[in-house]
């Protein structure tokens, strides 16, 4: 990228936005992509002018009517490997910036602020850490690593924003993520790409990038109250989670603070690191996802919370750094079966949680 | 003549090799949520009655060697023996089927047949099952785990429903040749019939070898 | 007559007839056609078939086009739209492309060209076209019962629990077309491995034998896992198990992987025999073997092993790890290699040739150019990265169309004229055919090339209305649809014309060396009056001079 001169870049995409035949460039990944993409364009280019002119020159020179007589050839080995080795070295080339880019597309970073998408036939609907939800739509700011944790609720969908060059097919039953960090402000588009039933192309949305400044404008302005992680809080309790999730010696499930992100060793032996999907997974399908040492009691969820409840859940265990708020609640309450003790309750501490 | 007879034998290869690569797409599911869901695999596991499986695996070896006696005697031109080993394969197959409609109907009867009023209660609660409660002891499962031995017995319907399906076609072409037998058709030197049929008689059994242990010996030590 | 600008050389049309008894005239009535066990009678029924369901398949294109020509869904419903694009899709691969080189050229040409009185299993041949026809018909049922809106690819968990079409239907269709698929492949492995005439050795084949084996290889194997994942869609629909259902534990991506590991291979199923074609006519039309027969050769079962490992590239934003991404892609890579030594090895074909113009070489040209250009656009594809902003647009749409009609149509049309003087006794007309190629590359272009743009401007495939900025190129893709039907049409029209009015055409009207060629036209039923002896190499244009001489020699 930094051998081409900027001015002769930017040219370049403008006259190509201009004339429509090229998509903006928004976020940090697209000129790189471009850059990759024109590459293959000007490989094909030249593929295709050698073919043709390989073509047409042989079709002049040895017409019937100036070449009446063909001379056998058998072959060339040297030829052979020439048009194999040089396709082969491009195409490897090719290959391995792609691959590049691709990890780097698909690898987000530590620090990238997370915003959910549930797609669902047939609308998105994205939840910002803070509460906020949108439907068809997607406010993210500028200057910042964005990341997607992208599910679906029914079939497969495809989150695509050809501005920013990403998109992530939407599954049912597990997280996908795509990470970008826009850079101009702008309204682009948001589509489904994935065929999803009769309204698929009605899938489709803006991305609406905003200044900082804008970005926490619009946050204030659209907030519901609750931020995801206090509604997942809130379902935490609802849900019995404290029945055994608490800090009591005898707890029989173990403590949830800063599990997440950290390496867990389940019951079966396996190693495995505690991140999004993992969480997911161990609301809905508890029996596999046992940490050793506590026995395999936790009922699963599966049927009894929606996609949005499982992120409000997962949201609110990724930022709970202290037992201190469940603590407070189950000191105050006792929920142990077989009315053991007493059984007086207090609902549950509101407030603010950390964001 | 001679290159006729090469090449059907050829061909009947070439199409035994089509229907590993059929039954390999049920393998390759079975493999997967085997792995996946390994504890629901063997509690469902342990609901097939072993007894009858390996009294199916005898029954099919065996009828794989009458019928390869069937294609000696056929080489042999001894019309006789040929029409007994075809008639003996035939009889043992039907046993088979029998054998294996008796181990469907109990699934039936236990309520472990998928998508028609499935029930886990014999894996949520093994103790309401005294007769594979004795012998295994199994522990009972979580929900989440129980549910997933719907997915272990749709796999096994579909692969040993799909292996008798082929041991019907199996069975009736026999019943064909056992007249054409009779009537000599195949004790004058034209044995490409007999021979071919032979490789995919054995090709069905080979793949109840396989599926027998796979389907049948999960985790079977108590 | 011996014009410069061309070879063909036709008996004198005052004299000249269709020789009396050939495969045709043998026997007559309806029953000796439809019991038949002759495969090129075979073939013929076969040409009928896939043409007559080549153009329901071009009816909903143009369908499709119609409507994309505004922004809004409103020539047809959204619901009918999806039909539409599901049925043309399902039909042009299923039922067009996958048997139509093999199943009509193959069938006719392949024991010919071994030297054979006809392909080893006659019986079998006839049950693959019944097949066919069943499956065919089950098609027809189900469009007018309403058709299916799942796509072509019948992606679960759509296709089993949430659209209320008739997937059961469609599914056991092209299961049935599965089976036809595989029986054919299943036939030519038999007969070129088993019924090859003495002295021809594989290394003495045509080109076109080793692409429609590598093809048939990809059929026997492949096949067969796309049968099975139907079978497993219809129990889900019809009894309701999980095995792609998440909320039952399945997996919606297992779906993908056994639809892909068949639907990948099937694109080679498709293209390979095509690039058959072009070896022969390419050679033909420049009196020259074939540069690089070996390479060649090898070339064709290249692609058809590297062929198996590579379906993962359609599932690479689908959430499978990044390593399985790199390996996949690099075989993608990997795999693009032989297709660019045989576009090399075409064009080095007419290095010191003595080139003519006619028909079959102008589509042969469409093909090299055309399928180049499709080609090297998989590469983009290939390569992750760009993957993830072009997958899933009409980049996509267009690379396929580019590889499949730009390739393989033009390929199959390139043979139908080649082989037609063959299979018919008569010669087309030069003059509008090679009119009709040029309307076609044209139509072709000004269809499919704008859709490039359209993909990487980010529209998404599959919609049935989109935002107005993308409607111009959408318009130039429409123009460029009447324009192809044009040129789809007009040979309907003037081979039919043909049958009646063409030119005598003899044995050899291309001068050509395969073993059909030294046969009359139409052949005998049982080919060859007495099994040839083979002691030449393919395009062996020096043999085919010296028996010239003999012939003149004998008959003075």
């Amino acid at each position: 990228m930094s051998h081409i001169s900027p001015v002769i870049w930017q040219f370049l995409v403008k006259w190509m936005t201009n004339f429509a035949l090229f998509p903006p460039e928004a976020s940090k990944i697209a000129p790189q992509m471009d850059a990759l993409y024109f590459f293959m364009v000007l490989v094909s280019l030249v593929g295709l002018t050698i073919v043709i002119l390989l073509i047409t020159s042989f079709s002049i020179l040895y017409s019937k009517k100036r070449h009446p007589v063909a001379v056998q050839i058998e072959g060339s080995t040297l030829l052979e490997a020439t048009w194999t080795i040089i396709p082969l070295g491009l195409f490897l080339v090719m290959f391995v910036w792609g691959a590049l880019l691709y990890f780097r597309i698909y690898t987000p970073p530590a620090n990238a602020m997370n915003i959910y998408v549930v797609g669902k036939q047939w609308m998105w609907k994205a939840e910002h850490p803070g509460g906020q939800h949108e439907i068809n739509a997607l406010h993210v700011p500028t200057g910042r690593p964005i990341q997607l944790t992208i599910i679906s609720q029914d079939v497969f969908h495809s989150f695509s924003i050809p501005a920013f060059r990403v998109k992530r097919e939407a599954i049912p039953g597990r997280y996908t993520s795509v990470w970008f960090e826009a850079t101009t402000p702008g309204t682009y588009h948001l589509f489904c790409t994935q065929y999803c039933g009769t309204d698929h192309s009605h899938m489709i949305g803006e991305v609406v990038v905003l200044t900082p400044e804008g970005y926490k404008k619009w946050l204030e302005g659209s907030t519901s109250g609750a931020s995801l992680a206090q509604n997942g809080e809130r379902l935490f309790a609802s849900l019995s989670c404290t029945a055994c999730h608490n800090t009591r010696p005898d707890a029989r499930g173990p403590s949830l603070a800063n599990v997440y992100g950290s390496k867990l060793t389940l019951s079966n032996g396996q190693q495995v690191t505690a991140d999004d999907a993992y969480l997911r997974e161990a609301i809905l399908n508890p029996s596999q996802h046992i940490t050793q040492g506590y026995a395999p009691i936790m009922p699963t969820y599966q049927g009894q919370i929606s996609e949005e409840g499982v992120i409000d859940l997962v949201e609110y265990i990724k930022n709970l750094d202290s037992d201190y708020r469940v603590q407070q609640t189950t000191a105050s309450t006792t929920l142990l079966p077989e009315g053991e003790g007493k059984t007086t309750q207090t609902p549950a501490t509101q407030g603010a949680v950390k964001q | 003549m001679g290159q006729q007879n090469d090449a059907t034998n050829f061909a009947m290869w070439l199409f035994l090799l089509t229907e590993i690569m059929f039954f390999g797409g049920l393998f390759t599911a079975y493999l997967i949520y085997r792995n996946w869901y390994y504890p629901a695999f063997v509690e469902a596991s342990h609901q097939l009655q072993i007894g009858w499986g390996t009294a199916n695996t005898a029954v099919l070896i065996t009828s794989s060697f009458t019928m390869a006696m069937g294609v000696w005697s056929a080489e042999m031109r001894r019309k006789g023996t040929l029409v007994l080993c075809l008639v003996l394969t035939f009889i043992l197959g039907l046993v088979f089927l029998g054998i294996k409609s008796i181990e469907y109907s109990e699934k039936w009867e236990k309520h472990h047949v998928p998508g028609f009023h499935y029930s886990v209660q014999s894996f949520v609660n093994p103790a309401s099952d005294p007769e594979v409660y004795k012998e295994y002891h199994d522990k009972p499962l979580a929900m989440d785990m129980a549910s997933k031995t719907e997915m272990y017995f749709f796999l096994y319907f579909a692969m040993t429903g799909m292996h008798a399906l082929h041991m019907i076609i199996g069975i009736s072409i026999l019943g064909y040749m056992i007249f054409r037998a009779q009537a000599g058709a195949y004790t004058t030197g034209h044995v490409t019939f007999v021979e071919n049929f032979g490789l995919y008689w054995h090709f069905v059994d080979i793949i109840w070898i396989y599926l027998f242990p796979l389907l049948y010996l999960v985790s079977r030590h108590q | 007559m011996s014009d410069a600008a061309t070879i063909v050389s036709l008996p004198d049309q005052s004299t000249a007839r269709i020789p009396k008894v050939n495969f045709l005239s043998k026997e007559n009535g309806l029953l000796s056609w439809l019991l038949t066990g002759d495969h090129k009678r075979i073939a013929i029924l076969y040409l009928i078939s896939i043409t007559f369901f080549f153009f329901i398949g071009g009816a909903l294109a143009g369908l499709i086009r119609l409507e994309l020509l505004t922004p809004q869904s409103d020539l047809v419903a959204t619901d009918t739209y999806n039909k539409l694009f599901s049925m043309h899709g399902l039909i042009m691969v299923f039922f067009f492309l996958v048997p139509s080189v093999p199943a009509t050229i193959g069938n006719f040409c392949i024991p010919m060209m071994v030297g054979a009185k006809d392909l080893a299993l006659p019986k079998i041949n006839l049950l693959s076209w019944y097949l066919y026809v069943a499956a065919g018909i089950m098609m027809i049922y189900t469009m007018s019962a309403g058709g299916v809106d799942t796509g072509w690819t019948f992606t679960t968990p759509l296709s089993t629990h949430y659209v209320n079409t008739h997937v059961i239907t469609t599914g056991l269709a092209v299961f049935i077309a599965g089976f036809s698929s595989i029986f054919t492949g299943l036939n030519f492995i038999v007969t070129i491995h088993k019924m090859r005439a003495p002295g021809m050795t594989w290394f003495r084949l045509p080109l076109f034998v080793w692409s429609n084996y590598a093809a048939s290889i990809l059929m026997v194997l492949g096949t067969p896992v796309l049968a099975i994942t139907l079978v497993l869609i219809v129990l889900e629909r019809t009894v309701g198990i999980g095995v792609f259902d998440p909320a039952k534990g399945g997996d919606p991506l297992l779906f993908q992987h056994l639809f892909w590991f068949y639907s990948h291979p099937a694109v080679y199923i498709m293209i390979l025999p095509g690039m058959g074609v072009i070896s022969e006519v390419v050679s033909t039309f420049s009196r020259k073997r074939v540069f690089g027969y070996t390479a060649v050769a090898f070339s064709s079962v290249a692609i058809a092993v590297f062929g198996f490992f590579v379906w993962a590239h359609h599932m690479f934003i689908m959430g499978i790890s990044n390593y399985a991404v790199l390996i996949f892609s690099l075989l993608t890579m990997l795999v693009a290699v032989p297709s660019a030594i045989k576009i090399f090895n075409w064009t080095f074909t007419l290095y010191k040739g003595s080139i003519t113009f006619e028909t079959p070489m102008l589509y042969a040209f469409g093909f090299m150019g055309l399928f180049t250009i499709g080609g090297m656009t998989g590469v983009f594809l290939g390569a992750s990265g760009t993957d993830i902003h072009l997958t899933e647009t009409y980049f996509i749409v267009a690379h396929f169309h580019f590889v499949m009609v730009g390739g393989m149509l033009m390929a199959f049309l390139s043979g139908v004229h080649f082989w037609w003087p063959k299979m018919t006794g008569r010669m087309y007309p030069e003059k509008i055919s090679q009119l009709a190629a040029v309307v076609t590359f044209i139509g072709f272009n000004l269809t499919f090339f704008p859709q490039f743009i359209l993909g990487t401007l980010g529209m998404p495939r599959r919609y049935a209305s989109y935002p107005p900025e993308f409607q111009i190129l959408n318009v130039f893709s429409t123009a460029g649809a009447s324009v192809l039907g044009v040129g789809y049409l007009l040979p309907v029209l003037y081979l039919t014309w043909s049958l009646k009015y063409g030119a005598i055409a003899g044995n050899n009207p291309w001068q050509a060396t395969g073993l059909e060629w030294q046969v009359q036209s139409p052949p005998l039923t049982e080919n060859f009056p007495e099994i040839p002896i083979v002691d030449h190499e393919a395009y062996d244009y020096e043999w085919l001079e010296r028996q010239k001489e003999n012939e003149v020699a004998s008959v003075g």
